[in-house]
């Protein structure tokens, strides 16, 4: 299981470093708490906790194009992705590790931002938890890939909210709805069928986003 | 494309909406074509970064900045038609339309990715996987809008004439084909054009 190993070691780089250096993830919890309590000066005070939800994953979403936009950043400073890229291994390794990493990140920041909303606003279902994981999952998996994309361009960390917010939109639909209706099945599947799509789409393209 | 324009205002039955029905003839087959333009783009994208194709990448960007100019046009007969319909220039129920504009700004930001890079392999293939994610978001997007609608309006939405007369069947069809002919015509005429511009630069290049 040579492939899994790569990935293993690849998504441990990230950790590891992201232990030592400590960028990330602190930023991306601060920011999403304080975008909670901005949230709460932005709804007036009749609007309903529905609407809170929906700012949630407003919230959730920025957080994670947080950290995907510096994902790449040593990659790029310190020219990682050339030898990466000539490393004796598929390509597609370099893609699910950096996935891997981005996913445990995004989880870290969630298991501080979920508490802090059913705390600040109000109550968490199971349903919303499951579509958190599941969005996750795809943030995941298409953050990577356009990260990797938009640290290729001139306009950088610019070009990344632009090249993710359409293609976040189904993950939004579902999302919210699973946290919002009452049978959050259809919308679970939706989102399960938008990680498992796009999914394969980036594990088969990623190899031409980092050669020439 | 005459034949089509005859047939919209002279022969088409005015049905009770009055004239301004009139305006489905061009809002639809335009939002088929930008469909058909985007379908291609992604066919190019991917005929590029399998097989390698020569000129695919051209080919693909030409068809998505037709498609861009036939989304755009879909988005502006839409919003008369719901003015006109409804009332608003703006109609959130209106599936086809909220489409239209999550569609538009994907594309909008493949110009940007694309204006971005570097001309070369790597703008090409770069370009090419984020078109082909554009080919996967229509249909998720179609199933995520349709799934949107019942949180954001519980209350059921009246699908309006979905049975056509046979005659504005017949115009329908033929606007359509008009259409799609119009796009191909434009698609062949803007990709000689763009081949003449790289031609034109190498033969620079090369005097230099």
């Amino acid at each position: 299981m040579t492939y899994f190993s790569d990935v293993g070691a690849l998504a441990r780089k990230d950790l590891l470093l992201e232990l030592r250096a400590r960028d990330t993830l602190p930023a991306m919890l601060l920011f999403v708490v304080s975008t909670l309590v901005v949230f709460h000066f932005v709804l007036p005070s009749e609007s309903s906790d529905l609407a809170a939800t929906g700012l949630l994953w407003v919230a959730l979403l920025f957080t994670a194009l947080l950290g995907l936009s510096r994902s790449f950043a040593a990659e790029r400073e310190q020219g990682v992705i050339d030898g990466l890229v000539l490393a004796p291994s598929d390509r597609s390794a370099i893609w699910l590790g950096k996935a891997l990493s981005i996913l445990a990140f995004l989880g870290l920041a969630e298991v501080i931002a979920l508490p802090a909303f059913a705390l600040f606003f109000r109550p968490i279902s199971a349903a919303l938890v499951g579509g958190v994981v599941l969005a996750d999952l795809g943030i995941a998996a298409v953050g990577t890939l356009l990260a990797a994309m938009a640290t290729a361009s001139r306009a950088r960390e610019l070009l990344l909210p632009l090249l993710f917010l359409p293609l976040a939109i189904p993950i939004v639909v579902g999302g919210v709805g699973a946290s919002v209706s009452g049978e959050p099945g259809r919308y679970l599947g939706l989102l399960g069928l938008y990680d498992a799509l796009f999914a394969i789409i980036c594990w088969a393209s990623f190899e031409y986003v980092v050669t020439e | 494309m005459a034949a089509a324009i005859a047939l919209i205002f002279f022969y088409a039955p005015v049905d009770q909406d009055g004239l301004n029905q009139k305006i489905f003839y061009f809002h639809v087959p335009i939002a088929f074509t930008a469909y058909a333009c985007f379908g291609w783009g992604g066919w190019k994208a991917l005929r590029h970064l399998w097989k390698g194709d020569e000129g695919a990448d051209l080919e693909s960007y030409v068809a998505i900045h037709l498609g861009v100019i036939f989304g755009l046009l879909t988005l502006v007969t839409g919003s008369i038609w719901a003015r006109f319909r409804w009332g608003h220039w703006w109609e959130w129920k209106e599936d086809q339309l909220v489409l239209f504009l999550v569609l538009f700004l994907f594309y909008c930001a493949y110009f940007m990715l694309r204006y971005s890079l570097p001309a070369g392999p790597q703008r090409a293939n770069l370009s090419a996987v984020y078109a082909l994610f554009g080919v996967a978001l229509i249909p998720v997007s179609v199933l995520a809008i349709r799934l949107s609608q019942r949180f954001i309006h519980p209350v059921a939405f009246n699908e309006h004439g979905t049975n056509m007369a046979a005659s504005q069947f017949f115009t329908f069809c033929v606007a359509l084909v008009a259409m799609l002919a119009l796009a191909a015509t434009m698609y062949t005429v803007e990709l000689a054009g763009k081949r003449l511009d790289v031609h034109l630069r190498e033969l620079r290049e090369a005097l230099q």
